[in-house]
């Protein structure tokens, strides 16, 4: 039986070969869907974006030996603590309820929530305007539990799809009547040929229960070595300008508000 | 009796122990608080789920009949396109066939504006539509080809008897063929079941909102990993075990027709000799 | 109507499709190298599980053959995408409490690795019951013939049972191996980069959803076809010298 002889010796080898990671190195984890103009995937198979450049700087400022690791956004906290990635940069906001698993760094950017639709609809972000209408938001976002909050009661229904992109998708086609996102990763959207339909209606009210205070690094609790590393490291980029010109190769405006 | 003897041996009493105290211990370690706020929501869409099984089943093995008679006997015209979409279904994962027809259907609708003013939108905007054809053409596609073989596996003999006797063609499809084809597949179609019961998650990704989107919608809320998941793997291991004992008790009683005119027969045969 | 689409939009969907940047052909090959790899290692290993499984549950003893009950029935009554998503967070998750309750810091566990692990232990199941049946399926005679001969337990199982029962596993074991290619789909829900994932990444960069999907359909039908043709082979192989399963009468 040589089939099952090598099979065997393949997976013998497969398993064996399981090395054990090099101590500095420190996996961070974006999400593996495209989330543009933050992190997204070209042809060639490299990520980049606002959020890969400033993973970068953050690393090199704080001496740091970064892998960047995709991982499923719903799935990325449960890896986190399942130790198969050591932080998370993906435009993850710092709140209350996350809070209770995993710890965060300061804030590296700021942007409120907004509501897009089409621009032939009068919507805006309040819980009347949206009353009867279908709203598509991202899971295991602040945007959903924002929406399961303010708009459960009033919207016609409150659709969770997988990715933003999918929820642009259906935003598109005409299945939804809104989406609530990120203001600027909506921004890049409606100016994009796919997102000409659609339009900003305006910020939706601020919670920042839900909302949170910015997005940070998301860390595993107690792992306070690291923290300070990448507290280090985004000061340093801040004070000696690098995310102020990274900033400006993708935006008009600066993303960061204390 | 002799079922619930062999429950008692001492290794089963033993295993039996060691699964109460896992369940003890799951009870007890892990965190449940967050059920009583979920329970409505994982009813609502254990009922999706089992809605869904059981319209895209019926559906499905509707569609399964034409297409395994075309195989079976259709002229190439029919067979062909038939044995095409057979294969095509059973060569291509269900979940890229779901993301096909929901994304990709999407994608085409701003190119055509009469669309979102015809009849067919406010059905054409939901999620479901889209899951249940995908599951209906899956199950058909599977099912399709056992169906194949049911067909050309009855006894040919009674197909000419029933011509011998003038029957018209559609009578013998009818009063013959179906219901032998039917009774041929019968073992099969608890398994093919159970297989489109563990197909119904993947329509999630097309926010359809069914139990396995309810334990992901925990899971992302409350960051519990492994309780909403070993619960909702419980309820599919309940769901699976009622449809075996469902299609048991339908094959017994399916088994139980031929028997009878057989006993019958042999109980007249002293009778005639 | 869709023909005509696509026939409109042949030269696009070409452009998107080519093996270069800005194509992303080359990124659907990648995904499709990291498909039939898990898909490879998971079969793989769902014989190794299967072989075992068969053995425990024909000639184990009452527990071993009542644990390997409990696994393939719960193994084949739940969903795939839970059975993933459970080994995955717990199966890396257990690994390095292990690997760190023994000092030697966290292991580096790969994608693909991951991948053929989960999809292995649900081959395996299915496996299991394949081999216990292909098994069964030999004539006990002739086992028992080597037995009598005073044949080592192993050199029986390499001789005589694994040889002779292949040619009742083929048709079994050819569908499994169709079930790991597709199986490997659903790695695309934790976020592995094979086939659907990278397709998926690919369709909602481009918005060109019906191209993607429809390519990544032609790629999993080449290969399902592919296999279907190499597994013919193998069955033709496996059953040489041996009557016909099919067609015997006509």
């Amino acid at each position: 039986m040589k089939l099952a002889k090598i099979l065997g010796a393949a997976i013998l080898a497969s398993v064996t070969s399981v090395g054990i990671a090099a101590a500095q190195e420190v996996k961070v984890g974006i999400a593996a869907e495209p989330y543009p103009p933050f992190a997204s995937l070209d042809s060639s198979g490299e990520w980049s974006g606002w959020e890969v450049d400033i993973i970068k700087a953050v690393c090199e400022a704080a001496e740091m030996d970064c892998v960047i690791t995709p991982v499923a956004w719903d799935g990325i906290i449960p890896s986190l603590t399942g130790q198969q990635i050591d932080a998370i940069m993906a435009s993850m906001s710092i709140t209350e309820e996350r809070m209770k698993t995993i710890d965060f760094s300061d804030p590296y950017y700021n942007t409120p929530a907004v509501i897009v639709a089409d621009k032939s609809m009068e919507i805006e972000p309040t819980a009347e305007s949206l009353s009867g209408k279908i709203l598509g938001v991202q899971a295991a976002t602040t945007h959903q539990a924002y929406a399961q909050k303010h708009f459960a009661d009033s919207a016609a229904e409150i659709r969770v799809y997988q990715t933003q992109d999918e929820a642009n998708q259906d935003l598109v086609s005409g299945r939804i009547d809104a989406t609530q996102a990120d203001s600027i990763a909506m921004s890049d959207f409606v100016n994009s040929d796919g997102g000409a339909c659609c339009e900003i209606k305006g910020n939706v009210a601020n919670d920042e229960a839900i909302l949170g205070k910015g997005v940070g690094v998301g860390l595993r609790k107690g792992d306070d070595e690291l923290r300070e590393k990448f507290n280090a490291g985004i000061a340093k980029i801040l004070e000696d300008g690098t995310h102020a010109e990274i900033t400006s190769r993708y935006f008009d405006t600066s993303i960061y508000a204390d | 009796m002799s079922g619930l003897r062999a429950m008692m041996r001492p290794h089963r009493l033993f295993l039996m122990a060691l699964f109460a105290g896992f369940v003890i211990w799951c009870a007890l370690s892990l965190r449940w608080d967050w059920v009583p706020k979920y329970a409505p929501l994982a009813l609502e869409g254990l009922w999706v789920t089992i809605l869904l099984l059981i319209s895209t089943s019926v559906l499905g093995f509707l569609l399964a009949v034409p297409l395994g008679l075309a195989q079976a006997v259709g002229p190439w015209y029919l067979s062909a396109p038939a044995r095409a979409f057979c294969t095509i279904i059973r060569g291509t994962p269900l979940l890229l066939q779901i993301w096909l027809l929901y994304y990709g259907l999407g994608s085409l609708f701003p190119q055509f504006p009469w669309i979102r003013s015809s009849e067919l939108w406010p059905y054409l905007r939901q999620a479901w539509p889209y899951a249940v054809l995908a599951l209906t053409l899956s199950y058909a596609g599977y099912e399709g080809e056992v169906m194949r073989g049911a067909f050309s596996g009855v006894n040919k003999g009674q197909l000419e008897a029933g011509r011998a006797f003038g029957m018209p063609r559609f009578t013998i499809f009818r009063r013959i063929w179906l219901p032998q084809a039917i009774r041929n597949v019968l073992p099969t179609l608890g398994g093919e079941t159970i297989l489109q019961l563990k197909a119904t998650p993947l329509v999630a990704t097309i926010t359809v909102m069914e139990i396995y989107a309810v334990s992901s919608r925990v899971r992302a809320e409350t960051f519990i990993v492994y309780e909403p998941l070993l619960l909702l793997a419980l309820a599919y291991l309940l769901i699976a075990g009622l449809i075996t004992l469902l299609f048991r008790r339908w094959e017994n009683r399916g088994s139980a027709n031929p028997e009878l005119p057989r006993t019958r027969r042999e109980k007249n045969l002293p009778l005639e000799g | 109507m869709v023909l005509l689409i696509d026939l409109s939009g042949l030269s696009d969907a070409l452009e998107l499709l080519s093996l270069s940047p800005p194509g992303w052909g080359s990124n659907l090959l990648r995904g499709l190298v990291h498909s039939l790899q898990i898909a490879f290692g998971a079969f793989g290993m769902g014989l190794v599980i299967g072989l075992f499984g068969a053995y425990g549950k024909l000639y184990g003893g009452p527990i071993t053959r009542d644990l390997l009950a409990i696994y393939t029935t719960v193994i084949r009554a739940v969903p795939e995408l839970v059975l993933i998503l459970i080994l995955y967070y717990v199966g890396t998750d257990l690994i390095n409490k292990a690997s760190q309750a023994m000092g030697y810091g966290r292991v580096e566990i790969s994608g693909v690795i991951a991948g053929i692990w989960v999809l292995g232990i649900v081959q395996g199941a299915y496996a299991t019951e394949v081999l216990r049946g292909a098994i069964k399926a030999v004539p006990p005679g002739q086992i028992e013939a080597a037995r009598a001969f005073g044949m080592p337990t192993l050199t029986l199982m390499r001789r005589v049972t694994i040889p002779a029962m292949m040619g009742f596993a083929t048709p079994g074991l050819a569908n499994l191996w169709l079930i790991a290619t597709k199986d490997t789909a659903l790695l695309a829900i934790v976020g592995f980069n094979e086939l659907t994932l990278e397709t998926r990444q690919a369709a909602s960069s481009t918005r060109a959803y019906f191209t993607f999907f429809l390519a990544a359909g032609a790629l999993y039908l080449i290969v399902t076809l592919g296999s279907g043709v190499v597994f013919g082979r193998i069955e033709k192989w496996a059953r040489r010298g041996q009557p016909s399963l099919r067609g015997g009468g006509r």
